[in-house]
């Protein structure tokens, strides 16, 4: 396997009127896991078919390493990919289905079947070799799938949903799996998702895309803890982020965020960061697990206090969700663990403001 | 009140009855045919011998001996042509419809359609004027272009229909580990759409097998089976026509039993 950095230029892929890419740069390191995030219709998978080869791209550039791939047919660019739908080929048994691209590849005889058995092992299929895949499960077809894949030691690995169509459970135990399998043989990766928990725990980097173009990207934690814009802010995290517009204020010679059925104090140098918003609006993020009702506030929290009253509460076990009435405006609130809330009753919220966020109102970019 | 037993008992009978009514208004006539092309002469017109009991083969050998047998073969030749030039022109058309979006695509469908909106007897005399012109009068080549005109749109629309079938994913897959556009085409869709191609070619020959008004308008002395049927056994006794009619029915009988058996078992794997 070669080391191989991909890199997309200026990438615009349109679909008659619509512009499924509109621009888009990215560079992926060898070895790296990275992730396309975003919802249905960002243009991830069109993305992600560019790089396969299936899509031409309208205007820029592809890069493997140097090479410039852009008008390459598929089976020339050294990729393998992982279809949604799996698409293993229902003609051919399990062996045939992996052995096939090497076959193509005129790889000896011997060595294919040493392949075969090393990637069937790898994913656990060693006993399903000799079937057809209608005998299979949705789980096993996956598993032949990226068998498949990983047999012809790709250059770039791609994967489109692949684990989308399967049951909750299975899922999650296909993502760890994946993961350490992708690590085991460090083969350059990128994932197309729209499952965020997907994205924050299998990828090295994330690029979150919306409108057919990249918002972000980053580390897991970066794109968490420093949304770039707030399609970034609301579309990571469950439940989304609590978004309140507001108006900096200055009053005797301290900062304000005024929401009109509350007011938050900033320290001074958030002060400084928005004194050129000042009298303007602009908006305040807070995610619901930056938030705590007063009593159940950890001891280094510190903030200002809103009160409120308990609007609805969704208790799921390991943490209980409380949306909570200011005035006009309705903040949720996220606590770890059971608790009981009665509907109705006031409430004061602690917001801890090392992590509140300010968006400005017209670009939607982060200021703070 | 009627019971709910009785109604169940007579729901099947009113079930089965139909069944057998609509098996019967099929199957007699088919049976009929057979039983007289075989019975002897004595039992076909003796008015006491409603089931013939004796059976020969005389008539089927007058039958050729009237000129079946090049007949046949003519048959054979302008179905295979039929088959032969409908599928080169038509696979290409349905992959096309069931592939690529293009502007037009169901105006073009719908124009495919409507060729065959036009009774053939309009055509029939245009065509044959045509013919003289191009030399193609009373060659079998000229009748299985004509059948060709007559197929193409069903080809068409069929195999458009089966390729659509064939996920798309399958193709790119396979262009991803390796193959051509082509290369997909060949080791990966067309051997899933084998069965579906193999019913829609069976359907053509027979359709080719059938046709008897273009295959008797043009030609004369290179006629087809039921344009020779039409102009020789229809002139001799009636028991030559039922054997013609035998003659003419048992391809269609043998491929229809053939290819039930076959298309079940490929389908079977095709579609999961």
């Amino acid at each position: 396997m070669h080391v191989v950095n991909v890199r997309l230029e200026n990438l615009v892929k349109r679909f008659g009127k619509t512009v499924a890419v509109n621009g888009i740069n990215l560079e992926v390191k060898h070895g790296e896991f990275i992730v396309l995030l975003g919802p249905s219709g960002c243009g991830k998978t069109t993305t992600l078919r560019c790089i396969a080869g299936l899509e031409k791209p309208d205007e820029g550039r592809i890069y493997f390493n140097e090479r410039d791939v852009t008008y390459l047919p598929p089976k020339d660019r050294n990729v393998s990919m992982v279809f949604q739908s799996y698409a293993v080929w229902p003609h051919m048994k399990v062996y045939d289905n992996i052995a096939f691209p090497l076959r193509l590849r005129k790889v000896p005889k011997d060595e294919i079947d040493r392949r075969v058995k090393w990637a069937a092992e790898m994913l656990q299929i060693s006993e399903l070799l000799d079937r057809y895949p209608h005998q299979l499960s949705g789980g096993q077809r996956q598993r032949v799938a990226v068998a498949r894949a990983i047999v012809v030691e790709p250059d770039v690995l791609l994967m489109d949903e692949p684990l989308s169509n399967l049951d909750a459970l299975l899922r999650v135990k296909m993502r760890s799996e994946l993961k350490k399998l992708q690590r085991r043989i460090k083969v350059t990766t990128i994932y197309v998702t729209h499952d965020q928990v997907e994205a924050m725990t299998m990828g090295d980097k994330i690029a979150v895309m919306n409108a057919g173009r990249i918002q972000q990207v980053g580390t897991p934690e970066e794109i968490y803890l420093k949304p770039a814009n707030t399609f970034v802010a609301g579309f990571v995290g469950t439940p989304q982020m609590n978004f309140v517009d507001v108006t900096v204020v200055s009053e005797g010679g301290k900062s304000y965020l005024d929401a009109g059925d509350f007011r938050i104090e900033v320290s001074s140098d958030v002060a400084e960061a928005l004194k050129d918003y000042e009298g303007k609006g602009v908006i305040l993020g807070i995610r619901p697990e930056h938030m705590y009702p007063i009593e159940l506030a950890p001891k280094n929290v510190k903030g200002p206090t809103i009160k409120g009253v308990v609007d609805f509460v969704e208790a799921l076990g390991s943490d209980t969700i409380v949306h909570v009435r200011v005035g006009s405006k309705l903040l949720v609130v996220k606590v770890s663990g059971s608790h009981h809330f009665t509907l109705g009753s006031d409430i004061v919220v602690m917001l801890d403001i090392s992590k509140m966020h300010v968006f400005d109102k017209s670009s939607t970019k982060a200021i703070i | 009140m009627v019971s709910d037993v009785v109604k169940y008992y007579l729901r099947r009978v009113v079930f089965y009855g139909l069944v057998t009514v609509s098996v019967l208004w099929i199957l007699t006539p088919i049976v009929i045919a057979i039983l007289y092309a075989f019975s002897t002469t004595h039992d076909y017109y003796s008015p006491k011998v409603v089931i013939p009991t004796h059976f020969t083969l005389k008539h089927i050998q007058e039958l050729l001996a009237l000129g079946a047998g090049p007949a046949i073969m003519n048959s054979i030749i302008v179905a295979s042509l039929t088959i032969l030039f409908s599928f080169v022109l038509g696979l290409p058309a349905g992959y096309a419809f069931a592939r690529y979006a293009f502007r037009g695509k169901d105006s073009i469908k719908l124009l495919i359609i409507g060729l065959r909106m036009f009774p053939i007897i309009i055509i029939a005399v245009p065509l044959v004027t045509l013919y003289i012109r191009l030399g193609l009068n009373d060659t079998l080549l000229g009748v299985a272009l004509a059948h060709t005109s007559m197929a193409l749109p069903f080809v068409i629309l069929i195999t458009s229909s089966i390729f659509a079938g064939v996920p798309t994913e399958l193709e790119e897959a396979g262009m991803i580990f390796g193959l051509s556009r082509w290369g997909a085409f060949l080791r990966i869709t067309l051997p899933l759409a084998l069965p579906g191609l193999a019913a829609a070619a069976i359907f053509t020959f027979i359709m080719s097998w059938n046709e008897v008004f273009m295959a008797s308008v043009l030609t004369l002395t290179n006629r087809t089976l039921p344009a020779f049927i039409l102009t020789s056994a229809m002139a001799a006794p009636d028991f030559i026509k039922f054997a013609a009619s035998f003659i003419m029915v048992l391809p269609a009988m043998i491929f229809v039993f053939i290819a039930r058996r076959y298309l079940i078992a490929m389908w079977g794997i095709t579609l999961r």
